[in-house]
């Protein structure tokens, strides 16, 4: 039942131009059409409002940008002016070589690996883990079969932030602390991906199951050859969400990072920042905010068909 | 659900699950139950030794005045993220959903937001409204509003929601578009000729119909307001001043991990736990709703 309206809700969203770039671009060379009772004028306060907001949210990050290209000086000289300055170069070559002392003795390059590992490390295990769970979910029988679903879907009312302190003697027992996997392996299970690959999976037809079945194919060819290449689309929007996810993660590395040289770019960021004494590197921590930025956009921009496909399906 | 065709295997099923489930054991299971157990033990002030207090932690957690600030400071601040960045987003999509021109151009420049960390998000708001070499609050000094999110807790507070809400109309933006976009437009029309206006048009069509979306919007942003901001809170105000902007969350840490506490933080997590519990019962009640109606 569930299946059904959701279909409902992803067929208008297809059929809509403003999520379908191809007919967007289509109509974007033609004119705004009028709706019967829409005026010119209230198209035109539409695009105003929608330019005031584009202004909102852009602002801090074109901000932010215009402030990692001034020197320390212009910065702490407020108010800064609108338009980047001249020190680009310098700021940026002194964040990514030398001026990385700042942070505890480790460079960008390091925070930025660190970064990079986890933010993969997490979308692509999870998604192994979830896949394989979710094949073994639907096209197995099995005693305790729907035991194991709830024990997974239960997972979805434990986030981190409810067990931090039980959660962080297990990784001290393990001894887990300042390593990849300790950043990693504890964020990978999760039921969200579980739950849509399970529901993905339950809208393939049980007679393609049947015809590789009679051609002999196993559970293994049948997963490779069948499924894999089925699931591409939905691969892709998940790992985009879980990107952006391992990315922006916070409490975890700064409970399981105690060393420096293991930070994630964001931790590192926030011990760059001391308002008690005026001994911040402004000028860098704008070029690291920069960079701690960038990345995350860039997918999220990229890939932004399947990454707004993804979303507003897998939540639904 | 009908019977699906499956493979016959006795064993690989279980291979399948094992990664899952190993790891869901060990950092989801095994911290929940310590997280109860501790939850009823009382350490002595040394460390060395704890004794089982049943719910003394309870009673004593919800009986403390700082947890019960922290409650009303998580209230107030949810509430208000939630309508800042529901209320912007709605009116945002409202004007996408009228525009054909350069509608894709606008959604890749609003939906930036969404990969920028919290505490980045945070961060940035910080250094626009430091009261030092914040440009906007010196232009706000110069237009004669007294401005320091650093002593003052109003001030602090709408720091951290304007940081938090922007950071989260990106994705309601998405959802309220899709929304819209679900609503049959030739109702909308049959209205207008009707010679209702726009505003009422919206109120009385618009407004209604999307109530499935602005609900589940709703308990994901108040999810989000209670969780996922503890990157905004510890780096913009770390708690303060006072405990002006202290939450739930920023609190567990804190006794945990600052103060050492061990039993009440349990506690506190213990709460957190049942208030997830309710948040996401009420998300699948939702869901199941939606499927009657939809």
């Amino acid at each position: 039942m569930a299946r059904a309206s959701d279909r409902k809700v992803a067929s208008g969203f297809r059929k809509n131009p403003m999520l379908q770039q191809k007919s967007s671009k289509k109509l974007a060379s033609g004119q705004d059409k009028l709706m019967i009772g829409q005026s010119m004028l209230s198209i035109y306060v539409a695009h105003a409002i929608l330019i005031l907001g584009v202004v909102i949210v852009a602002f801090p990050i074109y901000y932010t940008f215009v402030a990692s290209t001034h020197s320390l000086q212009t910065i702490l000289r407020p108010p800064l002016p609108l338009l980047p300055g001249p020190e680009f170069w310098n700021n940026y070559s002194q964040a990514l070589t030398g001026g990385g002392t700042r942070i505890g003795g480790v460079g960008v390059v390091t925070l930025l690996v660190n970064t990079t590992v986890m933010a993969l490390g997490i979308a692509i295990g999870k998604i192994v883990i979830s896949i394989l769970s979710a094949y073994a979910i639907v096209f197995f029988r099995f005693p305790f079969r729907m035991t194991f679903f709830w024990v997974i879907f239960i997972t979805l009312m434990l986030p981190v932030e409810v067990r931090i302190l039980p959660t962080y003697k297990v990784m001290v027992d393990l001894g887990l602390i300042d390593t990849y996997a300790g950043l990693i392996v504890p964020l990978i299970a999760s039921a969200t991906a579980t739950l849509l690959f399970r529901q993905f999976f339950m809208t393939i037809p049980g007679e393609l199951v049947e015809a590789a079945r009679v051609d002999g194919a196993g559970p293994w060819r049948f997963f490779f050859d069948i499924l894999l290449p089925l699931s591409r689309t939905n691969i892709a929007a998940l790992f985009v969400i879980l990107f952006i996810y391992g990315w922006t993660q916070y409490l975890w590395p700064l409970l399981v990072t105690n060393s420096n040289d293991m930070n994630t770019i964001v931790i590192a960021l926030r011990k760059m920042i001391s308002f008690a004494d005026a001994d911040t590197q402004w000028h860098l921590v704008m070029v690291t905010s920069i960079l701690a930025i960038i990345p995350p956009i860039v997918v999220v921009v990229a890939m932004q068909r399947w990454f707004v496909k993804g979303l507003v399906e897998s939540e639904k | 659900m009908t019977p699906r065709v499956v493979f016959p295997n006795r064993i690989l099923p279980y291979l399948l699950l094992a990664p899952q489930l190993a790891i869901t054991l060990v950092f989801f299971y095994l911290p929940a139950v310590q997280a109860l157990y501790q939850s009823m033990l009382r350490e002595d002030p040394f460390g060395l030794r704890s004794r089982f207090v049943w719910f003394a932690n309870f009673r004593k957690v919800l009986a403390d005045p700082a947890y019960l600030n922290a409650l009303h400071v998580t209230v107030v601040f949810s509430v208000a993220t939630a309508v800042v960045a529901m209320g912007v987003a709605l009116l945002l999509a409202v004007m996408a959903d009228k525009v054909v021109r350069s509608r894709g151009l606008y959604r890749t420049l609003l939906i930036w937001p969404y990969a920028v960390a919290p505490a980045i998000a945070g961060m940035l708001f910080l250094f626009m409204f430091n009261p030092s070499i914040g440009t906007l609050a010196v232009l706000l000094r110069k237009a004669g509003i007294s401005w320091d999110p650093l002593l003052n807790s109003t001030d602090a507070m709408v720091l951290v929601v304007t940081a938090a809400a922007w950071k989260q109309i990106s994705y309601n933006f998405l959802f309220f578009v899709a929304g819209l976009q679900a609503i049959p437009k030739s109702l909308i029309e049959a209205a207008a000729i009707d010679g209702a206006r726009e505003v009422k048009r919206f109120w009385t069509i618009v407004f209604p119909l999307l109530a499935p979306t602005t609900f589940f919007l709703l308990v994901i942003n108040t999810t989000y307001a209670f969780f996922d901001t503890f990157g905004i809170i510890h780096a913009v105000t770390g708690g303060g001043p006072g405990k002006a902007t202290e939450t739930l969350v920023y609190k567990v840490y804190n006794d945990g991990f600052v103060n050492l506490i061990l039993g009440e933080s349990a506690a506190q997590s213990v709460i957190l736990m049942i208030i997830v519990i309710a948040l996401t019962a009420i998300q699948f009640r939702y869901v199941e709703r939606k499927v009657h109606y939809g």
